[in-house]
């Protein structure tokens, strides 16, 4: 499974991937979290804020730094 | 402000008879400013940046974007400028917005239009301006800042700037427009709810402090204490006020409350409106990623033809409001 967090590299993106990586480990999944500042990808899919985090190459959060529950419920139901 | 009268109710009840302070004494002025002002403040805080997400679940920037590729050139800056107002606006999402607007044929002064409209009619400064310097204050800067996002827009439009642009920005066009999930009533309030929160959380702190040094600033700065270095008959103080204005974009919240207190020392408001303009819309942040897309030559042009409308409009209201 390819997890990845794709932001213009601001403070909310980078908080994100953080985020991401403590909740990814918590659920016991592990792959590796990726981190892109290639704003194109973010652009082809269509969107257009920052931060997204993709899994499989599919937009599941856009654009907001959620709270930990959250994330870890938008993760859990998209693996 | 008639509605808020229980607040004021409530904050003399708290600063006489809970704190027991001696009525029209300075500081006991000062405490009951502050808190009236807070509590105030905080209500319309929460009511209005409510009211304006759940209007913006019905907006996001895909839906504007494919909004603004249809229109033609001069009704796409008015449109630019309005939708600008509703949607919010963090500098992390300048390159992703820039890029796909003008990827799907929006044209680039409608494009600029809406980035010098986004950060600078927002909802937090709109708050901030209506509960502490009135509704005929908060219309003027709506009106005036849209003013100058149009106009800044058909300016740069009119310039024929596109070789500024970075040459990779033309190299795609957009095909795939994403599906946005339909969203019933109750999951937009829930959206609203978590914005208004999220807003919240980012802004109290500033607020407060903001509020409490204009108390501070209410109660012992003398009335015109301000009015030589900064009274409408200072040519120098707009500008002046807009250049300090650029640097303090993240403190916007904390720099409104300050700001229309130093207008009761003798800071006339058209500079103070020059003031504030400059805090939101001109950015260094949002400049220094912009260079992601385009030219420091663009950002520069840019930068300098919002500024002299803020310019412009800090004069007009110096004039006009005196």
């Amino acid at each position: 499974m390819k997890i990845e967090v794709i932001g213009s590299g601001c403070k909310k993106c980078k908080a994100l991937f953080e985020l991401t990586k403590e909740v990814v480990g918590d659920l016991g999944i592990n792959d590796t979290v990726l981190y892109s500042n290639d704003i194109n990808k973010i652009v082809m899919m269509g969107i257009m804020s920052s931060p997204v985090l993709t899994i499989d190459d599919k937009p599941v959060l856009v654009g907001m730094l959620p709270n930990k529950d959250k994330l870890k419920d938008i993760i859990s139901r998209n693996i | 402000m008639s509605i808020f009268y229980p607040v004021q109710l409530f904050s003399d009840w708290l600063t006489y008879s809970v704190f027991s302070l001696a009525p029209n004494s300075i500081f006991s002025d000062a405490i009951n400013f502050f808190i009236y002002d807070s509590i105030k403040i905080f209500i319309l805080l929460f009511v209005i940046i409510f009211i304006v997400s759940i209007i913006r679940s019905y907006l996001p920037p895909e839906k504007i974007r494919s909004i603004l590729s249809q229109k033609n050139k001069y009704t796409s800056n008015i449109l630019a400028s309005l939708l600008g107002i509703v949607t919010p606006f963090c500098s992390c999402s300048a390159v992703p917005l820039f890029l796909g607007f003008v990827q799907a044929g929006v044209p680039l002064g409608a494009t600029f239009s809406f980035l010098v409209a986004s950060p600078m009619i927002n909802e937090v400064a709109l708050v901030l301006l209506l509960g502490l310097l009135g509704w005929k204050i908060a219309l003027i800067y709506i009106i005036s800042g849209l003013f100058i996002s149009i106009f800044s827009g058909i300016v740069i439009g009119r310039m024929k700037v596109e070789n500024l642009v970075e040459p990779f920005v033309y190299q795609n066009t957009l095909n795939g427009n994403i599906d946005l999930p339909t969203m019933s009533f109750k999951q937009r309030s829930i959206y609203a709810k978590d914005y208004t929160l999220e807003i919240m959380k980012k802004v109290w702190l500033y607020v407060l402090i903001g509020i409490g040094v204009g108390a501070w600033i209410h109660g012992y700065v003398p009335a015109d204490f301000l009015a030589m270095y900064a009274g409408s008959d200072k040519w120098y103080a707009v500008p002046l006020a807009v250049i300090i204005g650029i640097p303090l974009y993240s403190n916007a919240a904390g720099v409104i409350p300050l700001v229309s207190a130093l207008t009761e020392k003798g800071v006339s408001m058209g500079t103070t409106l020059a003031f504030m303009m400059s805090v939101t819309a001109l950015s260094l942040p949002e400049f220094m990623i912009l260079k992601k897309v385009m030219k420091t030559k663009l950002i520069f042009i840019f930068g300098s033809i919002v500024a002299i409308g803020i310019i412009l409009t800090g004069y007009l209201f110096n004039i006009v409001l005196n």
